[in-house]
């Protein structure tokens, strides 16, 4: 597909009228790429993506998906879509072709068009063997292929993916990568997925945008974004630090950049392996003693951090005040977000 | 692969695909299919044939006064047998009280179906079929068609089956006049009322996403419809406040549509009445739902 396929200008979503979920966001997706919106848990993803899938209405702010606008043409979109979303849907009394076949009146296909589609999808995802059996037998890993082959019956033009690999075991989420690029090569597909897991993103996506609290913070490709760091991250620990040796260590050549975070420092830092004696040298001649020190070339890990000012995994982890708000988004989404996460 | 869908649309698109969906999930069921056969077979059963309310006068064998001649008393018996007859007959419009429930039993499944046919719209939004289902072209009134359609084609084969397990088990003391033509209208009558109360179960439903709720909203609802109605016992002996209420419970005019046409002399004047609110409470309800779908649906 040639030209955009996702134009995002200023859409917004605010629920039960105090509630920003999603904040004025911008961005384009262009034809045949594998965009990536990457943010925590409650951060406006699922919203903006059921906002693109004309599921929710924005609150304000206006969005063209396949040259169709999602609220005035609605089914212009609805035509040129496949979505896959975070929960099973499939339905567990049907078989598998059951489901698919579903999915492809759903779209108002043919019957001798639908079939054969149907068996091709089944194919492609591996559950022809098991086409015939009740969704209710099938493994977590079968349930989401088929999915994706539910989601293909359209032969969509933009594929919509809510957090394609949440809850899957290693190799399970390899495979599903595997036909993400597959969808993307053999067909030009153009891919739009949502993820929290930083790694997925690096390895999939063409570009990224990293969502937080509702607004989008940056958009590029994850290498130009780890690039853009500027260098390698240095991350170093003294004994005894209530002094602050952050002026210190920018006098060193090749620093870019020390911020003291946690109670350790975290520097930019151009050719990191051959700049780091010389900064523990600088450390040491004032009298401190570093306890601990660690280098690692960017990952968006580093990115998430560096334009968030907090780690993917700590907030993950730190579920205090943050599952309030999450709380509330969900309350005010009705089931939407419900049974989604583990 | 070709981008060409050649796909057909109308307002009613996918409408079927979504019923028969439904539908799927229950006849695959075969443990809920049996218990919504079971339930009537029981009330039937217990109800039906306990509660023998003809034989409380038949049975009866009053000690008269032996003042009384012999020849007398038996005289006395048989009148009061004959009254008890005619008491039943005036009533409850047959002298076979079970034959008079076994009718309302079907009311009561189209009822009990029509009630439930919510749990699966909330379902739906919990497991994220609907929105999936949302996503797609699919018309929004048809979501709703579809559910209230394949409760519709429950209701009306259980009903089916509560007839003729009644037969069976029977006697059903059908009316003189009984053709097939009658048949059809008892399923017109089922029709517009299993139509009209799964409207409004699923309306309830259309924003609800605990089936608690829904849980709750069914056993507020399903005595009241049941016992303020004419499906177990005759409204007229009832109080004039609970007449009241029979009145305008959807489930009086179809157990008596039902009844006229199954054990009674049609009384046409009295048939086009029920009909006509059965109709007016199917279209209303049914429209109304449809309205809100566009609305309410999709946020």
């Amino acid at each position: 597909m040639n030209g955009d396929a996702i134009v995002v200008e200023g859409l917004t979503k605010v629920f039960n009228k105090n509630l920003v979920a999603v904040d004025h966001v911008n961005f384009t997706v262009k034809g045949g790429e594998i965009f990536g919106f990457l943010g925590p848990n409650g951060a406006g993803k699922t919203t903006t993506i059921n906002m693109l899938i004309t599921i929710l209405r924005p609150t304000e702010g206006s969005a063209v998906v396949c040259n169709h606008d999602i609220t005035r043409d609605a089914n212009g979109v609805r035509d040129c879509i496949g979505v896959v979303p975070q929960e099973y849907t499939a339905d567990e009394d049907l078989t598998g072709i059951e489901n698919v076949m579903l999915c492809a009146d759903l779209y108002g296909i043919p019957r001798d068009e639908s079939k054969k589609r149907a068996e091709e999808l089944l194919k492609l995802v591996e559950l022809t063997k098991f086409k015939d059996k009740q969704v209710a037998t099938y493994s977590g890993g079968m349930r989401r292929r088929l999915e994706l082959a539910c989601g293909l019956i359209n032969r969509p033009h933009v594929f919509f993916l809510d957090e394609p690999t949440l809850g899957l075991d290693v190799q399970t989420r390899a495979a599903t990568w595997n036909y993400i690029k597959l969808l993307q090569k053999e067909f030009g597909m153009t891919i739009f997925m949502t993820t929290h897991y930083l790694e997925e993103a690096d390895m999939l996506c063409d570009r990224v945008a990293i969502i937080d609290h509702g607004k989008i913070i940056v958009t590029g490709a994850p290498n130009d974004l780890k690039e853009s760091l500027g260098g390698d991250i240095m991350t170093l620990s003294i004994q005894d630090g209530k002094e602050d040796v952050s002026d210190l260590i920018k006098k060193v050549p090749k620093v870019k950049e020390v911020k003291k975070q946690d109670g350790a420092y975290r520097i930019k830092v151009v050719d990191g392996e051959e700049t780091a004696p010389t900064i523990i040298d600088a450390v040491r001649a004032e009298g401190h003693k570093v306890t601990r020190l660690s280098l690692t070339k960017p990952t968006l890990d580093e990115v998430y951090l560096e334009y968030t000012g907090r780690s993917i995994r700590e907030e993950e982890e730190s579920k205090e005040g943050f599952a309030a708000q999450r709380m509330a988004m969900r309350k005010a989404r009705g089931a939407r977000a419900m049974g989604g996460h583990p | 692969m070709s981008r060409n869908n050649g796909n057909s649309k109308n307002a009613l698109h996918g409408l079927w695909a979504l019923t028969n969906r439904d539908l799927k999930k229950w006849y695959k069921n075969p443990i809920i299919l049996m218990l919504g056969i079971i339930q009537p077979i029981i009330w039937m059963s217990l109800l039906g044939k306990a509660m023998n309310l003809g034989g409380m006068f038949t049975n009866f064998s009053p000690t008269l006064p032996s003042s009384i001649p012999l020849q007398l008393q038996e005289q006395i018996k048989a009148a009061m047998s004959d009254l008890s007859k005619q008491a039943m007959t005036q009533i409850f419009g047959t002298a076979d009280y079970f034959s008079y429930m076994a009718v309302g039993m079907m009311s009561f499944v189209v009822m009990f179906t029509a009630m439930f046919s919510g749990m699966s719209m909330v379902f739906d939004r919990r497991l994220g079929f609907l929105n999936k289902v949302l996503s797609t072209p699919v018309a929004r009134g048809s979501i709703l068609m579809a559910k209230i359609l394949s409760a519709v084609i429950r209701a009306l084969v259980q009903a089916t089956i509560v007839l003729g397990i009644a037969y069976v088990i029977g006697p059903l003391s059908v009316g003189p006049d009984f053709t097939v033509l009658n048949l059809l209208g008892v399923y017109a009558a089922l029709f517009l009322i299993s139509m009209g109360l799964s409207s409004i179960f699923i309306l309830i439903a259309i924003r609800s996403t605990r089936q608690e709720t829904q849980m709750a909203v069914v056993n507020l609802l399903n005595l009241p419809l049941m016992f303020a109605s004419n499906a177990l016992f005759p409204a007229s002996l009832m109080p004039e406040w609970l007449q009241t209420i029979t009145k305008i419970n959807p489930v009086t005019y179809a157990t008596d549509a039902t009844r006229q046409l199954i054990l009674y002399t049609v009384d046409m004047h009295q048939l086009a009445i029920d009909f006509l609110f059965l109709g007016a409470f199917a279209v209303v309800f049914s429209t109304i739902g449809i309205v809100l779908s566009w609305r309410y649906l999709s946020k």
